[in-house]
């Protein structure tokens, strides 16, 4: 679940980390009002559950109360990458000695939360590890035991920050730790975190992002503290018509489970793929080789025929798509041979020739000879365990490739 | 979502007379299959075409009916 920076901050607030003395709201008046309480120059920001907001015009700096007022009214009509923004947040524009970044993610890989800190905060942490990697510090906490604050001085003295600074910024990093542990945090950042003029130490942006399957115990800050709606599902774009396709097919039946998502995919190669981390390896594979990714997809679960050839039929149906690959790690449950009657059936339902179509099919496991049969009857090419995932996608990206 | 759809392109199945006028039969038939190609009537089974291809070629029914007497073809094989 993402949250709405103005969420985020409440969010930081409660941990009691200092953030500036902001406000959100939803008119041009609540604007002036907050703009005037605070009483200096103020920062007006749209409030939308997508980046880019600078360059759209989201944010805006005003000097006086009418200003923020103008500059809100324009704001809460903008549409920023579909999004219409639920409200502002009115901020006061501070007076920055240093902007520093500090963050909390989960590391899949460690299976722990990673502290992140660096002296170069205000812009994307990823070009900082990049081209300073020395200005980042690093740091994994325990998943039970207490987080120390010395834990999170030594990510910070790793930046070569000292002193005062080293001092001030050293709670600040130790309570976005306990926060995220306490919270569920899959991600919380705050970038920047400012040093002022007078060297106190504010968070003047966070983004805070919770694990879906966690809301369940996190009532009282969703509800209570943050007044979070139950039915609001946050979907952090517009979801697309095959997306929202492959879920009613998916809610429709309750054999096996599909899921597909086509948000910033345009190729022409649709993917009917799945098991146990296959998906996420073979879009990697495909995109590696030079492939164009239609769309991404799960399937598994053993799912019935119709399911199977629902998503085959979204992924083909989609905008661009030349031929699909259809692709698996090893399976045990779900049925090879069910799989391929689905997705036959949904070429010969569009009118598609499977063995034209079908660029490749790697589905090794339960009922392989079976499937085998369909797919040599309808000469679609098919290929064991014996292939790699990896060659599997680039049989399929070298397929398409030579088609276009 | 296309309306367009094709049933029994992978499976068929065949009963025999009379068993396929048994209302018993039919009942049995209607409850071993898991994946709804049955249904039973007062006039016997009724095979239900948009459910071919959901068989997952358990030969429960072929078990429960007389020997013989029902068969399921696989289309895809020669």
């Amino acid at each position: 679940m993402i949250f709405y920076e103005y969420e985020a901050r409440k969010i930081v607030e409660l941990a009691g980390i200092p953030v500036t003395k902001y406000g959100f709201c939803q008119t041009p008046e609540e604007a002036r009002k907050i703009a005037e309480e605070i009483g200096g120059p103020t920062v007006i920001k749209s409030q939308v559950l997508t980046g880019g907001r600078m360059k759209a015009g989201g944010v805006k700096f005003a000097d006086t109360p009418d200003e923020a007022a103008a500059h809100a009214e324009e704001i809460l009509k903008l549409e920023i990458n579909g999004h219409m923004p639920v409200g502002v947040l009115v901020d006061p524009k501070a007076e920055v000695k240093q902007e520093y970044y500090a963050s909390v993610v989960w590391d899949g890989t460690a299976k722990k939360p990673l502290m992140l800190f660096s002296d170069m905060g205000g812009i994307d942490i990823e070009q900082v590890a990049e081209e300073h990697p020395d200005h980042v510090g690093r740091g994994h906490i325990s998943n039970l035991l207490p987080v120390g604050d010395y834990e999170a001085k030594q990510v910070i003295a790793a930046t070569g920050v000292t002193g005062s600074q080293l001092n001030r910024a050293t709670p600040i990093l130790a309570k976005l730790a306990r926060l995220f542990r306490e919270n569920d945090m899959v991600l919380a950042e705050i970038n920047p975190l400012a040093e002022l003029t007078d060297g106190t130490f504010v968070a003047l942006d966070a983004h805070m992002e919770m694990e879906g399957e966690a809301e369940g115990r996190q009532k009282k800050l969703l509800r209570k503290e943050l007044g979070i709606a139950e039915d609001d599902t946050r979907d952090s774009y517009v979801p697309s018509e095959f997306e929202k396709n492959v879920k009613e097919i998916d809610a429709a039946d309750h054999r096996g489970v599909i899921q597909g998502k086509d948000h910033g995919f345009e190729g022409n190669l649709g993917l009917v793929i799945g098991a146990g981390g296959g998906s996420l390896t073979l879009t990697d594979a495909v995109r590696s080789q030079g492939g164009k990714p239609a769309n991404y997809s799960e399937i598994g679960g053993n799912p019935s025929v119709a399911k199977a050839c629902g998503l085959a039929k979204e992924v083909l149906k989609k905008d661009g798509v030349e031929k699909i690959a259809v692709m698996m790690s090893i399976v045990s449950n779900t049925r090879v041979d069910i799989v391929a009657r689905g997705v036959i059936k949904a070429c010969l339902e569009l009118g598609k020739d499977p063995a034209e179509t079908i660029a490749i099919f790697r589905i090794p496991g339960a009922w392989e000879d079976e499937g085998n049969k369909i797919l040599d009857y309808y000469g679609v090419e098919y290929c064991d365990r014996s292939v790699s995932l990896w060659d599997a996608a680039g049989r399929a990206v070298a397929k398409i490739q030579g088609a276009s | 979502m296309s309306a367009e759809t094709m049933d029994g392109v992978f499976i068929d199945i065949e009963l025999d007379e009379p068993a396929a006028s048994d209302p018993e039969l039919a009942k049995k038939l209607e409850e071993v299959c898991t994946v709804g190609i049955f249904k039973a009537t007062e006039n016997g089974t009724e095979i239900v075409p948009g459910q071919l291809d959901e068989c997952v070629l358990c030969y429960l029914c072929s078990e429960a009916a007389p020997e013989g007497s029902l068969r399921i073809i696989k289309k895809y094989e020669n």
